[in-house]
């Protein structure tokens, strides 16, 4: 019997032992997945926890519903990967040897990286993260209590899950405020560590004038430092006063990977970035927000990425050479606010960019641009992910990135 | 990609003035891309640069700012005042490296 064991059942780690179970023989391989949690959290519900427009019922379910019938789930926390001896060793002693190991751990948020965040008394008073299903939840308290004074938007340092999430984030606080009859009263401001709004020129040029539009003060290149009580400090000791904070902790891998020395300074795990195999080990793949691609950590990479890995991963395991290569493909509904938003769609080599994005059926939807439709379609992805996405049916997506309907910025009149 | 003559020579940049052939950069270069952003290059400044040369030379990709300070041993306090208002950029601009991508 051949073993193929994967470490964490979050969107990456799900998707892989559902596809996979269906592709490897019965009587060939076993497959187990291991994961701290009973629960399987939507993340990308948490940005509308604190506004109140999802309940906290409706972002999980048991982690057991989605894992397909023939694939073991173990539920624990993982000590070390002794990659020598392929063996993994959980905290309660339990030892899973493997064949072959997919990490898919993820990244999570580490307030207690920056000195004074989470140690300095304000931690959940009047600092927050929405990056967790237990921060979600405060910050909604914390807002709807929030009624005059600084609201600070701010990322620690990339990457992050979902770098669009945290100017959502301040496009719904904007739409909050205003149907409160709040928004004179406060001071909206992004600071980020990046030069702009966002990394690329064509979404950052668009988003800055959507952040202009609704008069949201951005502070670029602020990489912080410390908190001083209710004050960020940078390196270069600009200081920005806030009532309060919605922050994203610096994202890290999880500790086990340093512990196993198969992570890089942030505990993301270095590999090939077009078939995700580690650079250190032939049998030891990263998969999802784990892994060091220079792409988005979102679900739609994780998505695309198991596309293209479940086909080389039948290769590899036959001593083929892997002829799939990812091309960073990421596709994300950036909401906006009052019941619109936009989509983005992109990959290693070419930046978000204006146009259409044709899907067959329900398509085309506008790309960089604030439509209704592009709102829809971010709230029926719920259903999309529970259905669809983590059993590993077909999306009507290509998982490569398609040229079609997008303008070329050269080309642009 | 366009060339441009630094020190005397010709090298290969992109739009943004980041030199993209490796081994067309050497120290002398070093010195003329830093002092067209301003800055004097001392021995701090070229403990960070080789770090960044050295870096690249093995991983294929211009370190971030966090990895100067984690695997380089340099204090992020120390690259800020060495290179200021935007340590990342300007690291990769004198050692002749790709910009850093920060990661979309």
């Amino acid at each position: 019997m051949r073993r193929l064991l994967v470490l964490g059942a979050g969107t990456a780690g799900t998707m892989v032992v559902n596809k996979l179970r269906r592709r490897l023989s019965r009587a060939e391989w076993d497959i187990t997945v291991v994961d701290r949690s009973d629960r399987h959290y939507y993340q990308p519900g948490y940005l509308f926890l604190p506004f109140g427009r999802y309940s906290a019922e409706q972002v999980h379910e048991p982690t057991g519903r989605h894992i397909r019938d023939g694939v073991t789930l173990l539920h624990g926390a993982i000590d070390r990967v002794v990659a020598d001896q392929n063996v993994v060793v959980l905290t309660d002693g339990r030892r899973l040897p493997y064949d072959y190991l997919v990490i898919a751990t993820g990244v999570e948020p580490r307030p207690d990286q920056t000195e004074g965040m989470a140690d300095g008394g304000e931690w959940r008073r009047s600092i927050f993260d929405f990056y967790t299903y237990d921060g979600a939840q405060a910050l909604a308290g914390a807002l709807s209590e929030f009624e005059a004074g600084r609201l600070v938007v701010h990322v620690v340092d990339m990457p992050i899950k979902c770098p669009v999430a945290p100017l959502e984030f301040a496009f719904l606080a904007d739409a909050w405020l205003r149907d409160r009859g709040l928004r004179d009263r406060v001071d909206l401001v992004y600071a980020t560590p990046l030069p702009g709004a966002f990394t690329k020129p064509v979404a950052t040029a668009r988003l800055q004038s959507m952040l202009d539009e609704r008069k949201i003060i951005v502070e670029p290149d602020f990489l912080v430092e410390r908190v001083e009580g209710r004050k960020l400090v940078s390196y270069d000791e600009r200081e920005i006063a806030f009532d309060l904070l919605v922050t994203v902790p610096l994202n890290m891998g999880a500790e086990y990977l340093a512990r196993s020395g198969l992570g890089n300074e942030l505990n993301l795990v270095p590999v090939d970035p077009h078939t995700l195999l580690t650079k250190a080990y032939p049998n030891i793949f990263a998969l999802g927000d784990a892994n060091d691609i220079p792409a988005s950590k979102a679900g739609s990479v994780a998505h695309f990425s198991v596309e293209v890995f479940t086909g080389n991963f039948l290769q590899h395991v036959d001593g083929r050479p892997m002829t799939g290569s990812f091309d960073g493909h990421a596709n994300c509904f950036v909401e906006s606010g009052r019941g619109k938003a936009l989509l983005i769609d992109f990959n290693y080599d070419t930046e978000p960019l204006t146009g259409r994005y044709p899907i067959p059926g329900i398509g085309p939807f506008h790309l960089l641009e604030e439509t209704e439709a592009n709102h829809w379609g971010k709230l029926a992805f719920r259903w999309m992910y529970w259905n669809v996405l983590l059993p590993g049916r077909p999306m009507p997506l290509p998982a490569h990135m398609s040229m079609a309907g997008k303008h070329r910025p050269d080309t642009e009149e | 990609m366009p060339m441009t003559a630094i020190a005397g020579r010709e090298v290969h940049v992109d739009d943004e003035g980041f030199l993209t052939v490796y081994g067309e950069w050497d120290d002398d270069l070093a010195e003329q891309l830093a002092a067209q952003i301003g800055i004097e290059l001392t021995e701090a400044h070229w403990k960070a640069i080789n770090f960044l040369r050295e870096d690249y030379r093995r991983q294929g990709e211009t370190p971030t700012l966090r990895r100067v300070s984690v695997v380089g041993g340099i204090p992020t306090k120390t690259l800020f005042t060495l290179f200021p208002k935007k340590p990342a950029k300007k690291m990769a601009y004198i050692a002749g490296l790709p910009k850093p991508h920060g990661c979309v």
